[in-house]
């Protein structure tokens, strides 16, 4: 899949989290890993129900990547998607450099970018004139791309799927997330290995 | 390089490491440089049967094994003494609450003739902090007890799913002085 129609920071459209991550499950048809970051990410996963490969980080903000890449490391014929949010990744941006040295084909970075610490009482965050796939790209991630919408978003993901590394960016709205994760990290753990057919 | 006691060479501290690692299975290694662990690490990088990196950030390494972790992988964090007081956040709130396994290969530096003040200061909160989070750490300072001590404890971690911390001291290693 061609990258070079890209839609600009600019002229992406502001999109709705809960929604977007959605649509995205919706894709997901190979039992895919999810692995979504801290705070309203992971809320708005949770939201979309019960599935047994997602993992849900309760703290240890901006490693919802690096995750994502050890869970892809470690089996490279399942495909593995990070959701994480634009406050977080860039607690971790070298994590974007790691991600293109390895060049996992099995990975891809879902960004869910609105601007704010929203969990937080929704400050903004330091990157009011940042591009992050301008960040990604420059950090050797060659697959990265805006999503002009929802459609949009869900073509770069079949893309994506195909063989990676990707990042994808979406702007999103700063609706609060629809529901809030259960806090058991052992059994969120526990459960996802079991999805990942590394417990029975 | 001395013998042992039936007189045959004596392998190097870092070859015991390395090898006892790959018997436990333990062959995915994430590491911040440090000048003390250079020959471990370029012992790994010569390796085929180990995938070995470096990440920006110890941190970052500690959410990659995680997630290798629960991804059916086993693998080791290798760093020194100042990167691991960047870690007390992931320890807390994903490591140990998500009883994982993580393997920290710590280089024992600020100690026993380091010449760096920012180090000597840094290495007085290395124990403190695993001790507060209940971390299983072992100092190990004989190269007649590195097998035992590296083989049982990743044994232990996995058994247990609980973290443990190696701490390799200079009476080991060698360490670092201004001469070096």
């Amino acid at each position: 899949m061609p990258h070079g129609d890209n839609a600009a920071l600019g002229n992406a459209k502001v999109m709705n989290r809960f929604e977007l991550t959605r649509r995205i499950l919706a894709q997901l048809e190979r039992e895919e890993a999810v692995v979504a970051g801290i705070g309203n990410t992971n809320f708005d996963l949770w939201a979309c129900g019960p599935r047994a490969q997602n993992f849900y980080m309760l703290g240890s903000m901006g490693l919802a990547v690096p995750i994502a890449l050890g869970v892809a490391l470690a089996q490279p014929r399942r495909h593995v998607v990070a959701l994480e949010g634009d406050g977080s990744l860039l607690m971790q941006l070298g994590c974007l450099t790691t991600v293109a040295t390895l060049g996992p084909a099995n990975l891809t970075i879902v960004l869910m970018d609105n601007g704010i610490y929203q969990i937080t009482g929704s400050q903004p965050t330091p990157a009011a004139s940042a591009d992050f796939v301008a960040l990604a790209r420059a950090a050797g991630i060659a697959r990265a791309s805006w999503a002009a919408d929802e459609g949009d978003c869900e073509r770069l993901l079949r893309a994506a799927l195909a063989g990676g590394p990707s990042f994808i960016a979406a702007r999103i709205d700063t609706q609060p997330a629809v529901a809030t994760t259960e806090r058991d990290p052992a059994r969120i753990r526990e459960r996802f290995m079991r999805g990942l057919g590394v417990r029975t | 390089m001395g013998t042992s006691e039936d007189g045959a060479p004596a392998r190097a501290w870092h070859a015991v490491v390395a090898a006892t690692l790959k018997n436990n299975d333990v062959r995915l290694i994430a590491y911040v440089p440090d000048r003390v662990l250079t020959p471990l690490i370029a012992c790994l990088h010569a390796d085929a049967d180990v995938t070995i990196f470096p990440t920006a950030r110890e941190e970052e390494a500690a959410g990659i094994l995680a997630g290798a972790w629960m991804g059916g992988r086993r693998g080791a964090l290798m760093m020194q003494t100042s990167g691991f007081a960047t870690l007390a956040n992931v320890l807390a709130s994903l490591i140990v609450p998500c009883q994982i396994p993580l393997i920290m290969l710590i280089s024992e530096r600020g100690v026993l003739g380091e010449f760096n003040i920012g180090q000597a200061l840094v290495a007085r909160t290395l124990r403190p902090v695993l001790d507060a989070l209940a971390i299983t750490h072992h100092t190990i300072t004989r190269l007649d007890e590195l097998e035992f001590i590296v083989d049982r404890s990743v044994r232990q971690a996995v058994a247990t799913q609980a973290p443990v911390a190696l701490l390799l001291s200079p009476l080991l290693t060698g360490g670092k002085t201004l001469a070096s």
